[in-house]
């Protein structure tokens, strides 16, 4: 039984079950609701979760489960000698892999595979012929492993529709027979809902720490092979896919904090200002034309400003300002990167702001006019403070946004790993750097490679601490003022 | 002549703010039809009547408070001390600062109790040093009858003070300005009983220094701290004059029967 067929089969169970759950409950009532304890609907509501959440949580675990055993039923067929030098194990899975999807595919067009599978040159022709392509001939060793593992599949999905099937009746069953006029179904679904809320919030934690815990472990494997005390001492970046390279973090995080501080210092005035201007002075017609135009900003995707970066804003620098004042004459410079990156996130610091600004009382700011304050003079010392800790919180979202970002420093600022002060040099980031060596074609295990990870950590650490940083500034403005 | 002048009353009654004719219109809501009050210096006035009448609109006349709501239109003339206060000439600013305002709701800044009361003389410079705003802050706070509660914590926040300090606060911030007028908008309603009777003893010291316009829901509380009451009905003034007189003596049927309670 096909996957999506036994979904439907479980889903219009589960379907029945509501409708056979309220008429017993309403036959159990003799047919009068005020004689239950809650309305039918929740009768029907219980009986139909009983069918279908233990079944979904058995086909879920099931499902993660099955890749392992059918994987460790191929490779019970492999032996250390049927793996050729020069390649490894995982390398022949994946053929044994695309070898069994191959014989489903042949099987389904009525070739006896039975006959074939003794015959590796007779299978590779048939499958070319059936247009599944392979680079190796087939052994026989991978040849019963690729029927094993179909075999095995088989027998994993027959095992899965009976037991979840099983399960979807037995809960029914459960639930049909616990149905009273006194059974409280309404606290029943409660308690239920409350579990999927918590299994949902559970899911959003695990995933994070599922990152960083693989995060962690290739790092831990690049620190196994590359010295720490250079990673984090040496101030040079010259990666050598042949080895013997130099990867001091340093001009990477040189440049991505260069880069966005001057994104921070472009964004964070024009923002709050327009943002000011949003709440406090502009009609309601203007703000309802100028606000989604500024958001019209963040919906841009990143490569256009790339773009812009590259053909305008690099060339309009490089000729108007480097090369007169004899900075340089690179085009792709920090400056380019970090004025287009500081337009990007405007919208991220005007737009909150604005909300945070609205948000703040109108009797404080009638209480500071009613002084005789003029409004700037309100906004200033009334408005700004007070909204201070969701103006902090805006701009280190920008923040986390201008450091993550990647293809604005790639067409703006360059790929050119340096440690310098002059904005017009060109520089580049963390974020470029783990693409550009995880897009290079070398071995998985190099320190070339498993830097990316090592670089990946160190950001997301970097983003950790800024927002730690802006925890703790909120919390200590909190207690002075509230 | 002479003889006539010796036989009144030894307060001189002067009219601080006279208003004439003053319509208030929210968008196309007639809110304030026709006023015409005169508000004696050194006395308080009470606005009374049901919800919705239009006495925080006539309120916000005073101190043109009104300016900053987009669909108010004022017309009449309302003039403090003879000078038409809605001149072009002058600075709804400046009159804010000569006419304070204490609002319903206790709104003290996100500041320090100290720096709540030093907010309007630092922004209009009326103090030139430390030492002198020091000695504001104190007597601010002494008039308003908190500073015994606070003089230990000038430095801790205003929004941590109860209700009753805070709308006290409030008073003490609004006398900082040394304003000619403080208008207060039903200042107790948000107030406990001991509160409300520590903030009417303390708008009878104020009646000393100050004319004090109050806005209230109690006719009781306008019967105890005022000397003269006005009352609006639907947006009219329906009558105006010695607060015992309009409690006791009412000439128009609808205030008689609002005080007693048969509108309301
Ligand atoms: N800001 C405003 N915008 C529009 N209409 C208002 C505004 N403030 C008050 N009004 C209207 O003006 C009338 C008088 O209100 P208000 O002066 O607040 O009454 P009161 O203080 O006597 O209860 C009411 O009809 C009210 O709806
Ligand atoms: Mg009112």
């Amino acid at each position: 039984m096909s996957l999506g067929l036994l979904c439907l089969i479980l889903l219009g169970l589960a379907a029945a079950a509501f409708f056979l759950g309220r008429q017993r409950a309403m036959a159990a009532a003799g047919g009068d609701v005020r004689r239950l304890h809650s309305l039918p609907g929740f009768y029907g509501q219980i009986t139909a979760l009983a069918v279908i959440v233990p079944a979904f949580a058995v086909l879920v675990v099931w499902l993660l489960a099955e890749g392992f055993v059918i994987q460790s039923s191929a490779l019970s067929h492999i032996d250390v000698a049927d793996v050729p030098a020069g390649s490894d194990v995982s390398l022949v899975m994946a053929d044994v892999t695309r070898l069994a999807r191959g014989l489903a595919t042949l099987a389904a067009n009525g070739t006896d595979v039975e006959a074939l599978s003794h015959d590796p040159v007779a299978l590779k022709t048939a499958l070319g012929a059936a247009g599944v392509a392979m680079g190796n001939d087939p052994t026989p060793a991978m040849i019963d492993a690729a029927k094993a593992v179909r075999t095995t599949a088989a027998q994993s999905r027959l095992g899965l529709s009976v037991v979840t099937l099983a399960l979807a009746l037995a809960g029914l069953g459960w639930a049909l027979v616990r149905i009273k006029p006194e059974f409280r179904a309404r606290n029943a679904t409660e308690t239920v809902a409350m579990g999927l809320l918590i299994g949902a919030s559970l899911i959003a934690v695990l995933t994070t720490v599922g990152i960083v815990l693989s995060m962690l472990s290739e790092t831990i494997h690049f620190f196994g092979i590359y010295p720490a005390t250079k990673f984090f001492l040496s101030a040079t970046w010259t990666p050598r896919f042949g080895g013997g390279s130099d990867l001091g973090i340093w001009p990477l995080v040189w440049g991505t904090v260069y880069v966005s501080v001057i994104a921070l210092i472009v964004a964070v005035p024009i923002g709050l200002l327009s943002a000011i201007y949003l709440s406090e002075y502009a009609s309601r017609r203007v703000r309802g034309i100028v606000k989604p135009l500024i958001e019209i900003l963040a919906g841009i995707p990143t490569i256009v400003y790339g773009l812009f970066a590259l053909i305008t804003v690099g060339p309009l620098l490089r000729d108007w300002i480097a090369v007169p004042m004899g900075f340089g004459n690179s085009s792709s410079s920090v400056m380019t990167a970090g004025l287009v990156m500081g337009i990007m996130v405007i919208p991220f610091v005007s737009s909150l702001s604005d909300d945070i600004i609205n948000a703040v009382p109108q009797s404080l700011r009638d209480g500071s006019l009613g002084l005789g304050a003029t409004p700037s003079e309100t906004i200033r010392k009334v408005v700004l403070p007070a909204a201070l800790p969701g103006i902090v919180g805006a701009v280190l979202l920008a923040a986390s946004r201008a450091i993550g970002e990647t293809m604005i420093v790639v067409l703006g600022a360059g790929a050119a790993a340096r440690l310098s002060l002059n904005p017009f040099d060109a520089m580049t980031t963390v974020t470029v750097k783990i693409v550009s060596q995880l897009t290079g074609d070398t071995e998985f295990n190099s320190p070339e490679t498993l830097v990316a990870f090592a670089l990946g950590l160190t950001l997301f650490t970097l983003t950790l601490g800024l927002n730690i940083l802006a925890l703790v500034i909120v919390r200590k403005y909190r207690e002075q003022y509230e | 002549m002479k003889d006539l002048r010796l036989e009144r009353d030894v307060r001189t009654e002067t009219n601080k703010i006279e208003a004439r004719g003053v319509q208030v219109y929210y968008g196309t809501n007639h809110a304030l039809k026709d006023v015409d009050v005169d508000i004696l210096d050194k006395t308080v006035t009470a606005f009374i009547g049901p919800s919705g009448c239009g006495k925080s609109t006539f309120l916000r006349c005073l101190n043109r408070m009104n300016d900053t709501v987009a669909s108010a239109k004022v017309q009449g003339k309302i003039t403090l001390e003879g000078e038409d206060i809605y001149d072009p000439r002058v600075d709804p600013v400046q009159l804010r600062a000569k006419i304070g305002m204490v609002f319903q709701k206790p709104n003290p800044f996100p500041k320090s109790i100290y720096d709540n009361v030093a907010y309007g003389p630092k922004i209009h410079g009326l103090t030139r040093n430390k030492a002198e705003l020091d000695e504001v802050v104190e007597s601010c706070l002494r008039k308003a009858a908190l500073w015994n509660e606070v003089k230990d914590r000038l430095t801790a926040p205003g929004t941590g003070l109860s209700g009753g300090q805070q709308q006290r606060l409030c008073i003490a911030r609004a006398i900082a300005t040394s304003p000619e007028v403080l208008l207060m908008d039903e200042p107790c309603s948000a107030l406990d009983p001991i509160a409300t009777a520590q903030v009417e003893e303390l708008i009878d010291e104020l009646r000393s220094q100050f004319s004090v316009v109050i806005v209230t829901h109690s006719m009781q509380q306008a019967a105890r701290v005022s000397q003269k009451t006005a009352f609006f009905h639907l947006g009219h003034l329906v009558e105006y004059g010695e607060t015992g007189t309009i409690f006791t003596n009412p000439k128009d049927p609808r205030t008689e029967s609002y005080i007693t309670g048969r509108i309301g």
